[in-house]
């Protein structure tokens, strides 16, 4: 299931177009995740509020979109692009894997309302695919 | 059983009161196609999936699509026991269609996503809890049957 060059050039086209809310996509599909699928929460204990608009949110929201910004960059070799946001999630956070496809639902989610007209079934299938590939790097260093 | 709060209940029943079943089933199901091409085993008989554009043009799959979403209505109307309501449906799935359950979960997603881009800023954090809670328990009840 890899990156065609078309898939990436899909990726690159939308990034750019997110790019002026990328704060906004994030913490609503950080905010989505979290009450669409609960036990997410638990990696989230030590804030004081895990509702859609509060602060902590919307800074790691943020934080969540920049990390996928650079993995747009990388895109050529992800595996190696990602190795220390790899470590980070393996070896500090340690966050289950089976995670990262429900916020990757929840970004697809985002941008079919944001891109109701754009965001075509190929669309859909070029971003899953990257979010897919992503995961999968972040995920290298786990064992 | 699975409890529903009024609001939940509201939720789902304008979602469906205002659906266009023929647009969105056809939609959501030429999705999961596309996106998830293993998906197309199950269809060997509707014809020319060749690739995202005929799959789209395709009245077999758009007229499967909007047979899908009626299914639904039957949870819809029996949402307080939407487990034997498709006891039959899911040894349907099982016994006869032989679908991988998981496939259940990659087709709802796609609805979820079909939705969402039909609704807008409509399909708020709150809809989108109570829509996707009612998908899996939908999905949960037609994987019940399978032995």
């Amino acid at each position: 299931m890899s990156l065609t060059p078309k898939d990436k050039a899909t990726v690159k086209l939308f990034w750019g177009k997110m790019s002026g809310k990328s704060e906004l996509i994030g913490a609503d599909a950080l905010s989505r995740m979290l009450a669409v699928y609960p036990q997410t929460k638990i990696y989230f204990s030590h804030w004081k509020s895990c509702s859609p608009g509060s602060p902590e949110v919307k800074k790691h929201g943020k934080t969540i979109m920049m990390g996928i910004g650079e993995a747009v960059t990388k895109m050529d070799d992800l595996e190696r692009g990602l190795l220390t946001l790899s470590e980070l999630h393996a070896f500090k956070l340690r966050v289950d894997p089976t995670n990262f496809k429900l916020l990757s639902l929840n970004i697809l989610v985002v941008m079919a309302i944001m891109f109701p007209l754009d965001f075509t079934p190929m669309a859909h299938l070029a971003v899953d695919k990257f979010l897919c590939a992503l995961a999968l790097a972040l995920s290298e260093k786990y064992r | 059983m699975v409890e529903w709060t009024d609001s939940e209940r509201a939720i789902i029943n304008s979602i469906f009161s205002n659906l266009d079943y023929e647009e969105i089933g056809r939609k959501s199901l030429c999705r999961c196609l596309i996106v998830y091409p293993w998906t197309q085993r199950y269809f060997g008989a509707f014809g020319n999936l060749y690739n995202a554009e005929t799959i789209m043009a395709n009245p077999l799959i758009a007229a499967h699509g909007t047979k899908i979403l009626h299914g639904l209505d039957r949870a819809l109307k029996n949402m307080d026991d939407i487990k034997n309501t498709y006891a039959e449906l899911s040894l349907l799935h099982s016994d006869k269609l032989h679908v991988d359950p998981d496939n259940f979960r990659l087709l709802a997603d796609c609805l979820t996503v079909v939705i969402a881009a039909k609704m807008g800023t409509a399909f708020t954090v709150e809809t989108q809890v109570a829509w996707q809670k009612f998908l899996s328990v939908v999905v949960s009840a037609l994987g019940r049957q399978y032995h």
